[in-house]
């Protein structure tokens, strides 16, 4: 049976769409059967992150629409056979979307997916709620920061609240926290709030910590999912959280700061 | 029989308190009668000792939020049959508890109300003691920003309570963890209700209506407090 994620986060610009696409590469990498859909319509993303813009013919809004059918809408990824990428509508808004519609949609891609992963928009309205509805686990994606913070704290109790598992009483959302684009640095400075700080606010499992780095936007920028970027921090990162969500026993790191020459010298902070 | 009057006055006959009783509870989860009866029956048969003659309340709210109507008349005779006694029902829908009050089952509330749920019936005679107050309220997942939740009587929080939920009760909330939030206790007007809290990082904090916000109280951070109102004035205290 597919298990299906939802990554979100009520605020925007914290990373979804490049956790999306990192996640869905690592599990596809990791031989599961995996497809990733962008239910941001109006403001299609995914596609550029994933490299695949200019192979998109049908989408997500033909589908549920029935002018297209799923095989045509999905588009197969470039750099690995597993992967397949459900693209959102550009000229759409979110009210093209229906919860039967999603359903269905997701229903039948569960008959031929292990994982499907779906990436909301920001906000609380009506394309978040319908990306997390049908959700088993949902991936929380957290700056650092109390706006940040707080809005994912909202989400949290949307997802326990007004789910398909929550109105069906059937067991809860699985809430797994990412807090993204973390500097050591400036958390010593106090510029930003402390992995510990964000947890005792959200009192929420931790998946993983992806550090602030300039391989996120080289890679979006050239539509590769940075989990391929192997030698970055951020890709790096991003491996350890998919070998964390199947299972694996992988110690957090890019919590604390990288010691430079000196402090490995000296040994001190 | 005859009695002296004055004897009256003197010793009351009864008194009416509050006691709380831990009964077993009835999750119906399918409609279908012949198969709660087979069901009850086995659960019954592997622990007839604890079963037997044992009040039971009937919750019927799984029913009702999928709308799935059942025969209460014969579910009762179901669990009479079986050797139990059922004491009330939860979560019914206003037909459901007009019916139940016919049987002579009292209705109880549910915690997530059912939509055309009735007001409380009113079962005891007006002068009757004050009625006992309603089923305490316990959450154990955190109460998230956004979230609001409201107890008819005490609410017991064992997880935090996080900025922007509100929390309300019309008797004391107890928090065994940090409030950061909204606590209202003793709504409209039960100045006796107090609020308890193992961390106190509150927005804002009110009892019977007096309120005061974070800028105007200072609370130790990760001490546990008590808050309660003393001539209409909040006064917070280390426990």
């Amino acid at each position: 049976m597919a298990r299906i994620i939802v990554v979100t986060s009520g605020k925007g610009g914290v990373g979804k769409t490049t956790t999306s696409a990192a996640i869905a590469m690592g599990l596809a990498k990791k031989g599961h059967k995996t497809a990733v859909i962008d239910f941001d319509v109006g403001l299609r993303n995914l596609d550029l992150i994933m490299g695949c813009e200019r192979r998109v013919i049908y989408d997500f809004i033909n589908v549920i629409n029935g002018e297209a059918s799923l095989n045509q809408a999905l588009i197969r990824d470039k750099n690995c056979n597993q992967l397949y990428i459900l693209p959102a509508s550009q000229t759409r808004d979110k009210d093209a979307l229906s919860q039967e519609g999603v359903g269905k949609v997701l229903e039948e891609l569960a008959k031929d997916f292990q994982y499907i992963i779906c990436d909301s928009p920001a906000g609380i309205e009506k394309g978040a709620q319908l990306a997390m509805y049908y959700a088993d686990d949902a991936f929380v994606v957290t700056n650092p920061e109390v706006s940040s913070v707080r809005d994912s704290d909202r989400m949290l109790g949307i997802l326990s609240s007004k789910s398909r598992r929550a109105e069906t009483n059937q067991e809860p959302i699985k809430e797994y926290l990412l807090l993204t684009r973390y500097s050591p640095e400036r958390v010593k400075l106090k510029e930003m709030l402390s992995v510990d700080d964000v947890q005792e606010i959200l009192s929420l499992h931790l998946l993983g910590v992806i550090p602030e780095s300039k391989s996120v936007l080289n890679a979006s920028n050239s539509g590769l999912p940075v989990i391929l970027d192997e030698k970055s921090d951020a890709g790096q990162a991003y491996m350890d959280v998919v070998a964390r969500y199947l299972g694996e026993e992988c110690p957090h790191r890019f919590i604390d700061e990288k010691k430079g020459l000196l402090g490995k010298l000296f040994g001190g902070r | 029989m005859s009695t002296d009057p004055r004897q009256l006055q003197g010793a009351p006959a009864l008194e009416i308190k509050t006691s709380t009783f831990s009964v077993p509870t009835l999750l119906l989860a399918s409609n279908n009668l012949e198969a709660i009866g087979q069901q009850l029956l086995q659960t019954v048969e592997k622990a007839p000792d604890f079963f037997t003659h044992s009040p039971v309340v009937l919750d019927v709210q799984a029913l009702n939020n999928r709308r799935l109507p059942i025969d209460l008349k014969k579910l009762c005779r179901l669990v009479r049959d079986v050797g139990m006694f059922p004491i009330g029902i939860r979560g019914g829908n206003e037909e459901q508890n007009a019916l139940a009050l016919k049987l002579a089952i009292p209705n109880y509330s549910t915690h997530h109300p059912v939509a055309a749920e009735p007001a409380k019936t009113k079962a005891a005679p007006p002068q009757a003691a004050p009625a006992p107050s309603p089923a305490v309220k316990l959450l154990t997942l955190p109460v998230r920003s956004g979230q609001r939740i409201y107890a008819e009587g005490d609410l017991i929080v064992l997880a935090p309570v996080s900025a922007g939920a509100e929390v309300i009760a019309e008797g004391n909330i107890h928090i065994y963890s940090t409030l950061r939030g909204r606590a209202l206790a003793g709504v409209p007007n039960n100045t006796d209700a107090r609020i308890f809290c193992s961390d106190l990082q509150a927005e804002l904090i009110s009892i019977a209506g007096n309120y005061q916000v974070s800028s105007n109280f200072s609370a130790p951070k990760g001490k546990p407090v008590q808050i309660y109102l003393q001539e209409q004035s909040l006064i917070i205290k280390d426990i």
